[in-house]
């Protein structure tokens, strides 16, 4: 089990130097920082005592191993535009991405998955495929373009719920919260109904592949010639080994909420990292999109373990495998 | 003649594709006396296994038995309402699959899998179940059933596993065991293993089994009667000594003449010219009668029932006068 | 069956018996027994070839500034009282007819959706086949690759790929390097899937026999490996380009929403939606909801046509 642990440990290291590289690539390489940082009436030879300052006559090595401690202490250098450090910017709306996305997230979780199951169960019920076309429609809308019709529908048509904004929000230390206040739940209902139905109609599908796949395993058929009871069979077994795939798919499209909820973010103005990333690459702000891509590799990683250790948890083949190997 | 276990009459199933019907079993009735062990043999395809899960009523829509009837002691089970007939899968008849590697859901330990089966039939409390597992394992033969309870599936070999599917089989009791290829799967050296053990545990238990497969030796180590299966009917049935050592069917002769004889006795073997058909092409009349060296003139035209032969039973023109008035113009 | 095919004399019967062959099989089946699928493939042709033939059947052409008149922006549809005949479905905030902006807009959108989807299905063909055949730490490589990119979703790939682009552009970034950055930008992001199948395929055809018997007779295996492999994967690649389409044109039209794609001079169906979102409020829908029904319908029949595609290449899901 250590050694699983350890295993993984090391791949997601790998995972975030990788990253990390294509970042600093961006960072050094992709437009020249100083350009960025002075104004055009900047004379050479402060230029050249600028780049000997920052470092950028090192050996490439040098910068890459620097890159890296500075991102270690989360520092990202300064935004290009707005001359702050880029991770001030970034700590002020974390807390705004985050909360939508988790709240889309257990959305599409509590909603996909028992239509998943149903539609699985159910196979020929009118009430199924109405749920499976509801998911094609669901999977063939752009993230904005339910974002639109759900503002045009109802803060434009039947003029509830805001269509833009976080509301009001509480802050409790360094976190700001909009879920403590109606204004804040209120906002948050359209943008988290339109992150999270992409998502849900994919856990549904998923969830409903799965389970017909596991429906038809023999020992799902033995335990049925078991005499078990329908429901001992379908949620007991059926349904328990039809998650742990499932798990593990889930776990990867809930860590891309992060990454789409800037689309999200965008049609509702809702003040996040991705609306702060999607600036930075219309002004070509090099050192928020890398601080960007390291954070959301530092999300996917994270979620991967989690999703990696949760799966040894519930799957005994890897659990005691792990430990006897 | 004490009532049989089961009965089955003219069963037929039938599984609608969309080039059309598929019978793939057709008119098939054979009884199964208590405690007797009745082999049923064919090539895959012949219709062995989709009897066996009809009788347990188990066949995957938009497969359905389409005509005929299965009594268990006299009470009629193909007609059953899903909860009925559930009470009866597992209490009253067992099941043994094929493959034991996957019979055995990998998320469960083998003694919650026990557990839950014993209870379900059984009006037993949680320890007391506990109890009974302890003791089905260990009459199966797994060795320190206290640690081995616990374990997951995968943590057994194949044989051991079948065991353990074995006792989830017997959990409640069963009048009857449809084991359906239960050794297939299985190393060579473990086969005669599991046969053994099902054959001892099936007489102590006094449960009545159909064992469905394409192994003649192991039918006739174990069997006390055999169905010999074509092209989803029966073409013969009799007792084992007698089938083996005297076939009447044309086809029953060409599988014994397959089989390498220990004795010595046979010079060569025979192989059967051709190939079973599909079942999209089930050929008019006998459906042997294509690769039969025997067929005559009735044989592509008419279909024989099963008659009365010695002490068996076979479905041959052969032995039944051939309906040659009737026949002329059907 | 017997064992050996009579030998056709003509040509003649082997294509009849072809076609025939052809209209037997399980997907011609599947194709003409799924009233869906079809009115998705008429959906898809329809909308496919008005944006193609976009400037024979448009009644204006939204590039022809000359033909503009900001007296006529903002009509609403032509059957709502202040709606011009002239501009079926109302213009936009330029003047623009929306019906002719809606099929050029498809043809950008299209063109882009096809070609990334095309460049996606080369690349991961050509880097399956490599790592596949090579196998050792090339194949590691990019199979490792594979697994970094896939845990990002394409269109924050595609978001860096068109940010990097701006940066080392910078001012010469123009209409036409646009539309051929967002190409690479998206197929960029796609390739990961086609490289698993086609690798996958390749490691079960390497070990046969005839891959050795070519090596014997010094043919270069890596030859006879792309001839052999190609036809296996057909199927598969098939399914994932299908689906990838859809995806593709989701992510060019989500690119230009986001104001990263293409500009508003040429529009494609996500730059309209994008422009017509500003008129929401004000109540004019017309701008951004024909467009955004367009690019729904486009994806939908497409990803119903994947959908069906993969059912009858694969009966065991169904």
């Amino acid at each position: 089990m250590l050694a699983f642990i350890i295993r993984r440990l090391l791949q997601a290291i790998v995972v975030m130097l990788t990253v990390a590289l294509i970042a600093f690539t961006l960072f050094r390489f992709v437009g020249d920082p100083v350009n960025q940082m002075v104004g055009i009436e900047t004379s050479a030879e402060e230029r050249a005592q600028l780049r000997q300052d920052l470092g950028l006559n090192d050996p490439v090595v040098f910068q890459f191993v620097r890159f890296i401690g500075n991102a270690a202490r989360l520092n990202f250098g300064s935004s290009y535009q707005f001359k702050t450090p880029v991770i001030d910017l970034i700590a002020d709306r974390l807390p705004a991405t985050l909360e939508l996305a988790f709240v889309s997230a257990l959305f599409s979780l509590l909603v996909g998955i028992p239509m998943g199951v149903y539609t699985a169960l159910h196979q020929r019920s009118i009430l199924s495929n109405v749920f499976l076309a509801a998911s094609l429609i669901g999977i063939s809308l752009p993230t904005f373009l339910i974002g639109i019709l759900l503002i045009f529908l109802f803060p434009v048509t039947l003029h509830i719920l805001p269509s833009f904004g976080r509301g009001d929000v509480v802050h409790i230390g360094f976190w700001s919260t909009g879920l403590l206040t109606a204004s804040g739940l209120k906002a948050l209902v359209l943008p988290a109904v339109t992150l999270g139905l992409f998502q849900m109609t994919l856990i549904m599908r998923l969830v409903r592949g799965e389970m017909l796949e596991v429906l038809r395993t023999d020992y799902i058929k033995f335990a049925r010639a078991r005499g078990l009871s329908d429901r001992a069979v379908n949620f007991g077994h059926a349904l328990k080994n039809t998650l742990v795939p499932v798990m593990t798919i889930a776990g990867l499209q809930l860590g891309s909420i992060i990454a789409f909820a800037l689309i999200t973010e965008s049609v509702f103005q809702w003040p996040g990292m991705g609306l702060l990333f999607l600036r930075a690459v219309q002004n070509v702000d090099i050192p928020i999109m890398s601080a960007y891509l390291l954070l959301v590799a530092l999300i996917f990683v994270i979620i991967n373990l989690t999703v990696d250790l949760l799966y040894a948890v519930v799957d005994p083949r890897i659990r005691i495998d792990a430990r006897t190997a | 003649m004490t009532e049989p276990v089961l009965s089955v009459r003219d069963l037929k199933v039938e599984f609608p594709t969309r080039r059309g019907i598929l019978t793939a079993v057709d008119g098939v009735s054979f009884d199964i006396a208590p405690g007797e062990i009745l082999g049923v043999v064919g090539e895959s395809g012949a219709g062995k296994s989709i009897t066996g899960t009809a009788i347990i009523g188990l066949i995957e829509p938009p497969g359905r038995i389409a005509a005929g009837e299965v009594m268990l002691r006299g009470l009629r089970i193909d007609a059953l309402s899903g909860e009925a007939m559930r009470k009866i899968r597992g209490k009253r008849i067992g099941m043994v699959f094929q493959d034991p590697l996957t019979s055995l859901n990998p998320l469960y330990r083998i003694g919650e899998q026990l557990i839950e089966t014993i209870t379900t039939h059984l009006n037993l409390s949680g320890a007391q179940a506990r109890t009974r597992a302890l003791e089905l394992l260990a009459e199966v033969g797994i060795p320190a059933p206290e640690t081995r309870i616990d374990n997951y599936p995968h943590q057994f070999s194949g044989g051991m596993r079948q065991r353990v599917v074995l006792a989830l089989a017997l959990a409640a009791e069963p009048e009857l065991v449809i084991a359906d290829e239960p050794t297939t799967a299985l190393d060579v050296s473990v086969q005669a293993q599991i046969i053994a053990l099902l054959k001892r545990l099936c007489r102590q238990h006094g449960a009545a089994v159909m064992l469905i497969t394409h192994d003649m030796g192991v039918i006739a180590e174990t069997a006390d009667r055999v169905a010999v299966m074509y092209a989803g009917r029966i073409v013969e049935v009799g007792p084992v000594r007698d089938v083996i050592t005297a076939p009447l069917h044309p086809y029953t002769k060409g599988l014994m003449g397959s089989i390498p004889s220990l004795t010595g006795e046979t010079d060569r073997l025979t192989q059967i010219p051709g190939s079973m058909p599909r079942l999209t092409a089930i050929p008019s009349g006998c459906a042997f009668h294509p690769r039969c060296p025997r067929a005559f003139v009735p044989c592509p035209t008419f279909r024989p029932e099963l008659q009365n032969e010695a002490k068996s039973q076979v479905a041959c023109w052969l032995y039944q006068p051939f309906p040659v008035t009737a026949g002329a113009l059907p | 069956m017997s064992a050996q095919a009579p030998v056709p004399l003509a040509d003649e019967p082997q294509r009849r018996s072809r076609l025939a062959a052809v209209l037997d099989s399980d997907i011609a089946y599947s194709f003409l027994h799924s009233k869906v699928t079809i009115a998705a493939a008429i959906v898809a042709l329809v909308i496919i070839a008005a944006a193609m033939l976009a400037p024979l059947i448009a009644p204006h052409d939204p590039y022809d500034l000359r033909t503009l008149s900001l007296l006529d922006s903002h009509n609403p549809p032509a059957w709502l009282t202040g709606g011009d005949a002239r501009y079926l479905l109302g213009t936009d905030d330029q003047g623009r007819d929306v019906f002719s902006t809606i099929l050029y807009g498809s043809r950008q959108s299209i063109l882009i959706g096809l070609m990334a989807t095309l460049f996606a299905g080369c690349l991961g063909i050509a880097l399956g086949l490599i790592a596949g055949y090579a196998g050792g730490s090339l194949d590691a490589l990019i199979m490792r690759a594979a697994d970094i990119q896939s845990t990002f979703p394409a269109i924050l790939i595609a978001m860096l790929i068109d940010g990097t682009s701006r940066a080392l552009f910078g001012e010469q970034r123009n209409d036409q390097t646009v539309f051929w950055v967002m190409v690479l930008a998206i197929g960029l992001s796609f390739w990961v899937q086609y490289a698993r199948t086609v690798r996958g395929s390749t490691l079960v055809e390497k070990n046969k026999d005839y891959v050795l018997a070519a090596r014997l007779i010094g043919i270069h295996p890596g030859l006879i490996l792309f001839r052999h492999v190609l036809p296996n994967v057909v199927g598969p690649v098939l399914v994932i380009a299908t689906i990838n389409l859809a995806l593709a044109i989701i992510t060019e039209a989500t690119l230009s929403f986001l104001g990263l794609g293409l500009p508003s001079t040429e529009p494609s169906l996500g730059t309209l939606i994008q422009i017509g979102q500003k008129y929401l409020f004000a109540g004019e829908w017309w701008i951004a909801i024909f467009p955004g029904i367009t690019l729904a319908a486009l994806v939908l029949a497409v990803n119903l046509l994947g959908d069906w595609l993969r059912d009858a290449l694969n009966p065991r899901l169904r």
